[in-house]
């Protein structure tokens, strides 16, 4: 009985259900390929114009002043309300009486423009609207804009900032160590390796083979290499031991040549210097090693010094060193190729002991001056970083985010 | 048949480079001093063709610079003309009378280099840093990283003695770089085996057909 009435009532429920969606059917226009086109209804309602249109010069470096960068807020019809708009057209004019022309169609969705390829300095009108694939909306304005040559990028002005401490306190050092104000830097124990090594060469009455890395003389790590080199040029000439310098790169072996000839005019020993021991032997990376390991085991050095950048090459080198019974000192900046240093040599100069051991062996104003400036700029470094975190915690993301500069 | 000759070739110049782990010897040194000479050789030519050639030569004497022509005495003539007499000034070094006429070139090379590497170096390693470490010490990665940089930077202070809190903090640092060395080493040593395991594969597969 029950199972009746449910079925009786379910039958009642579809046929309702079904008058209705039939009534509405009728009711509604009823569009299909056949209909003339112009039977088709036409969506004569235009979307909701998009919100505040913002124009500004696009600042970037090397910006010659011929872009413009446009943001807007979305439709209220982009993606909610009718959700018909299918992209915003931007317009630019020279005039404010005239829309102008459609320079871009940027997708639904989207709210930024980059104008391009524009005439510095020249006023332009900007202008967008949402667009449904028929209609228009109203346009959003702004302002006039013109885009300016930007001589200073202010996104970096953060790089500039520390930049000016930085040399402040190089200047500041710099000075005092040329007025003869005793700056200390520690000694760092390598220095006194590399002494102690160019000492065993001239006991064993055997050459000092001193590698400035395969890095070119722009790189820092080869300058300092230079500055340290000129000092063990100072020993080995007072000394009367051979100094072998093989060099990859043509003008850093011109860097070498003057170092070292500058060192043994310094010591008074002119004669001494044989600029065959300053050599060329190939830019190729592993043939310099293939080349420099001919001459450990043909030479037989008895220290070998690598002072500079290096990089696969690292290991071949100090291991055939290590091998042929010498005593090496190395030292570099390349993070990579430190555990090898720090595996296979006697002792090494890490990171920037390197730059250090240069300041420290010259005792160069500029030099000392530099290292001194660069040790209180990580103390700098470290107080911003914990004055960052603290107002990053705090919620305060302004202050970090000034130091991202991309 | 060209194949088997220059795979027979490469395999011998590997099997003597790898002599070299005996002991020094004829071998080896004839595969050094081929592969120290052709690669001199090769440096110089594409030296010249990339560099000499395009930067200097034909903007100077054909008036070209790339697809565009230049007019005598226009500023990008001087620009390819000027740098070219300073690479020149680097041979008066064979002149001893004038050889510290070639100071000038290196100066303005090494100068115009360090002043170019400045801000990049600047914001690279200085600027973007602060902002990545300004760390909130709030999880045990965060107080790694930053006990891990505070001890770091400590080794590298020069200024006092690693004595008192800045030796402990120091002697921290140390502990992190030889961690990160370790990892380092590691890391390296697999794709050094990878780079053998190729040389094998070479001999085996390429040249005898073993495997």
């Amino acid at each position: 009985m029950k199972r009746t009435w449910l079925t009786f009532l379910t039958a009642v429920l579809m046929t309702v259900l079904m008058t209705v969606a039939a009534v509405a059917q009728e009711a509604a226009p009823v569009v299909d390929a056949d209909t003339p086109l112009e039977d088709v209804p036409l969506d004569t309602v235009a979307p909701a114009a998009p919100g505040a249109l913002t124009a500004r010069d696009y600042l970037d470096s090397n910006d010659a002043g011929d872009k413009i960068e446009l943001d807007w807020e979305l439709s209220p019809d982009d993606g909610e309300g009718s959700c018909d708009v299918a992209a915003y057209h931007v317009w630019r004019s020279r005039s404010a009486s005239s829309p102008g022309e459609i320079v871009a169609e940027v997708s639904s969705g989207q709210t930024h423009y980059l104008d391009q390829d524009l005439e510095p300095g020249a006023e332009y009108f900007y202008s967008v609207t949402a667009f449904d694939g028929t209609n228009e909306s109203a346009p959003v304005v702004c302002a006039p804009v013109a885009g300016r040559v930007n001589l200073f990028q202010w996104s970096r002005i953060s790089i500039l900032a520390l930049m000016i401490v930085f040399f402040g306190l190089v200047l500041v050092f710099t000075k005092l160590a040329e007025r003869g104000d005793d700056l200390f830097v520690r000694r760092i124990p390598g220095l006194n390796a590399i002494e102690e090594a160019v000492g065993r060469a001239t006991e064993m009455g055997r050459p000092v083979l001193y590698v400035p890395g395969i890095g070119e003389i722009d790189n820092i790590m080869t300058i300092a290499s230079l500055t340290i080199l000129s000092h063990v040029a100072k020993i080995t000439a007072r000394y009367e031991t051979p100094l072998i310098v093989p060099t990859a790169r043509a003008v850093v072996m011109s860097a070498a040549e003057e170092v070292v000839k500058q060192a043994y005019t310094e010591v008074g020993q002119p004669d001494a210097y044989n600029p065959d021991n300053i050599r060329y032997l190939s830019d190729a990376q592993f043939a310099f090693a293939g080349a420099v390991n001919g001459i450990m085991l043909r030479e037989k050095p008895a220290a070998n010094l690598y002072m500079g950048a290096f990089w696969a090459e690292s290991l071949l080198l100090a291991e055939t060193g290590f091998e042929a019974g010498a005593i090496q000192v190395a030292g570099t900046a390349m993070v990579s190729q430190l555990p090898f240093f720090v595996t296979a040599c006697d002792f090494t100069l890490m990171g920037e002991e390197l730059y250090a051991a240069s300041a420290y062996l010259s005792r160069e104003p500029k030099l000392l001056g530099g290292l001194k400036g660069s040790d209180w700029m990580k103390v700098v470094t470290i107080a911003l970083m914990a004055l960052g975190a603290v107002l990053n915690f705090m919620g305060f993301e302004t202050f970090v985010n000034w130091f991202q500069t991309q | 048949m060209g194949t088997i000759i220059w795979t027979t070739i490469g395999a011998i110049l590997t099997l003597s480079v790898y002599s070299f782990l005996y002991k020094d010897n004829p071998f080896y040194k004839f595969a050094e001093h081929l592969v120290v000479g052709i690669s001199a050789g090769y440096y110089l030519v594409i030296y010249y063709y990339n560099f000499i050639d395009p930067n200097v030569v034909t903007p100077v004497f054909q008036l070209r610079l790339g697809d565009q022509a230049i007019g005598f005495g226009s500023g990008a003539w001087w620009l390819a003309l000027i740098p070219g007499l300073l690479g020149l000034l680097l041979y008066t070094r064979f002149f001893p009378k004038v050889a510290w006429v070639a100071r000038w070139s290196l100066g303005i090379y090494v100068g115009g280099y360090a002043g170019l590497g400045l801000s990049p170096v600047m914001q690279a390693r200085v600027i973007e840093q602060i902002g990545a470490n300004a760390l909130p010490l709030t999880s045990v990665t965060n107080v790694l990283i930053v006990v891990g940089l505070l001890g770091t930077l400590a080794y590298f202070f020069f200024s006092m003695k690693h004595k008192g809190i800045l030796g402990v903090f120091a002697r921290t640092g140390i502990v992190f770089l030889m961690v990160g060395f370790g990892a380092s080493f590691g890391y390296t040593v697999m794709s050094r085996i990878s780079l053998l395991i190729g040389r094998v594969s070479f001999l085996l597969h390429d040249w005898l057909h073993l495997v």
